[in-house]
């Protein structure tokens, strides 16, 4: 394509064949905190 | 109804995202714009209105590129995750948060805590009450194998030897469960002398100190008690933790305020100092006083992630890389639907734990009666509260139903929306424009790096 340029495999889609496990590390989204947030979190699975 | 899409340029490229597939495109000036038009328009039209600028040719092969990746579930995508259920009643509480010590030797000006005795009084955790709060962390965090323990303040050097020992105790109860602990800390830094540094380095998954950036700057607001800035007493300690620590997790975190709003020159700063992890955030504060962060403040605060974007990418290229907290974003492997609809476990997967052994839903709540759960001896016992907690997500707050940036975000900080607007469930929006404002820029910076790899990034 000349005009687009996709630059991911989507995951969001992909998440929803994800298990929800709840193996993934407690979140703090303010920061404030060591967790991480959500966008930088990796899925255990 | 097809949902939105969300359009933005940084670092020189337009880029398109469709926030529920969560593709990202990276596309000209002409698909840029033909976007504006593409849905209220017929593909005659869309000609007659782009023509002047553009060849007729090269509308038509913009257009047909659209609606190949529209075909594809890559744009305009429709928003499958709104009706879907979504249960966490089987929770579990994944980490704690100890505040060993409601006292701080700091008197910061925007501390949360009331600088540090979160206004119960300055008080110390006792052993017996630690030991509790692990007990109800192994008890209650159910087949989860992984667990935390964030030693929290207040300052909890403060109160190292508890400390210690809570270490040694937390490490033989999980074995006898099969678990492991993780311990992290987040200090001041104004006692963390060699021996405490060398433990920590040791004993700790995660260590985050706090430091503002800039002399004058870190000084204007973390103050010792006598008044006087407490740069000179933590720089020399933290540095040299950095250079301990390696590249084993840590933060040297800061926080901006209406004083530094060209903060992106203390995160410069700090990367001048040879601290690569840095994570610098905005004060939250609802007083009004000479460093509170207002709406207008807001266009200058962005355009500083700008220009801080830019001087992230220079320095990549100069070989000179830092971390930046907020423009790591995973764009590949994310996290499931489940974490995506609610982030923060504040509550059900997350809790604090004061010196008098109180349970609250997190450190932000801490001295707020009202959110008080329960208490290491008798467990969570306001499960009403908890539910509150549990049931909320995305879907169920108006403004993060329709943002563009929900799956990023995942509804942001249940204490700031208390904070400032006295619901846990109504977002701040102040902090909403700057966290998708660094979304984009994170955005940004992985495809300004996915462009240059295949060598076709084009300014
Ligand atoms: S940025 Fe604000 S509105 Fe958007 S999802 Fe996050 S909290 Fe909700
Ligand atoms: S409510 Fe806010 S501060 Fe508390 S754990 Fe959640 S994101 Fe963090």
């Amino acid at each position: 394509m000349r005009h687009i340029v996709t630059i991911n495999r989507t995951s969001l889609k992909d998440s929803l064949k994800k298990p929800g496990c709840g193996e993934c590390q407690a979140s703090c989204q303010s920061a404030c905190k060591t967790s991480c947030t959500v966008a930088n979190q990796e899925c255990q699975n | 109804m097809h949902s939105i899409i969300h359009k933005f340029r940084q670092l020189g490229m337009n880029i398109v995202l469709d926030p529920v597939s969560g593709a990202i495109h990276v596309i000209d000036d002409l698909t840029y714009e033909l976007l504006d038009l593409y849905l209220d328009n017929d593909f005659d039209t869309i000609v007659e209105l782009l023509k002047d600028k553009y060849d007729e040719s090269d509308i038509k092969e913009a257009y047909d590129e659209i609606e190949s990746i529209r075909q594809k579930g890559l744009l305009y995508s429709e928003d499958v995750y709104k009706d879907i259920d979504v249960s966490r009643k089987d929770s579990v509480i994944k980490a704690i948060c100890l505040n060993v010590a409601h006292d701080c030797n700091l008197r910061c000006s925007y501390c949360f805590a009331s600088t540090g005795d979160f206004k119960g009084g300055r008080k110390l955790m006792p052993y017996e009450v630690g030991k509790k709060a692990i007990d109800f962390l192994i008890k209650n965090s159910g087949n989860r194998k992984i667990v935390e323990v964030d030693f929290f303040g207040g300052e909890p050097l403060l109160n190292f030897d508890v400390v210690k020992k809570l270490v040694d105790y937390g490490r033989e109860e999980a074995k006898k469960y099969g678990k492991t602990i993780k311990y992290t800390i987040t200090t001041n830094g104004v006692l963390l002398d060699e021996e405490k540094a060398t433990y920590i380095n040791e004993n700790f998954s995660n260590v985050v100190l706090s430091l503002d950036g800039r002399k004058d700057i870190n000084d204007a607001m973390r103050k010792r008690i006598d008044g006087s800035g407490s740069y000179d007493v933590i720089f020399p300690k933290i540095k040299n933790f950095v250079l301990k620590r390696g590249n084993k997790e840590h933060y040297i975190r800061g926080t901006f305020t209406a004083k530094n709003l060209d903060f992106s020159e203390d995160v410069l700063y700090l990367a001048d100092m040879g601290i690569r992890e840095i994570s610098v955030e905005p004060v939250v504060e609802k007083e009004d006083t000479d460093y509170t962060l207002k709406q207008e403040h807001l266009k200058e605060i962005l355009k500083e992630y700008d220009k801080l974007a830019e001087k992230y990418v220079e320095r990549m290229e100069d070989g000179r890389p830092f971390s930046f907290y907020h423009f790591k974003i995973s764009l590949d492997n994310g996290p499931c639907i489940k974490k995506r609809l609610q982030g923060c476990g504040a509550g059900f997967e997350y809790a604090a734990v004061t010196p008098d052994g109180e349970i609250y839903p997190c450190h932000q709540f801490v001295g707020n009666e009202s959110f008080r759960l329960g208490s290491v001896d008798c467990g969570i016992e306001n499960k009403e509260l908890q539910e509150k907690f549990m049931e909320s997500d995305i879907y169920k707050r108006e403004e993060c139903s329709k943002c563009w940036a929900r799956f990023y975000c995942s509804g942001g900080c249940f204490a700031n929306n208390y904070n400032i607007n006295g619901d846990i469930n109504k977002p701040y929006e102040l902090s909403c424009e700057m966290q998708k404002k660094r979304f984009e820029c994170a955005i940004a910076i992985k495809a300004y790096e996915m462009l240059k790899e295949n060598d076709i990034y084009e300014k």
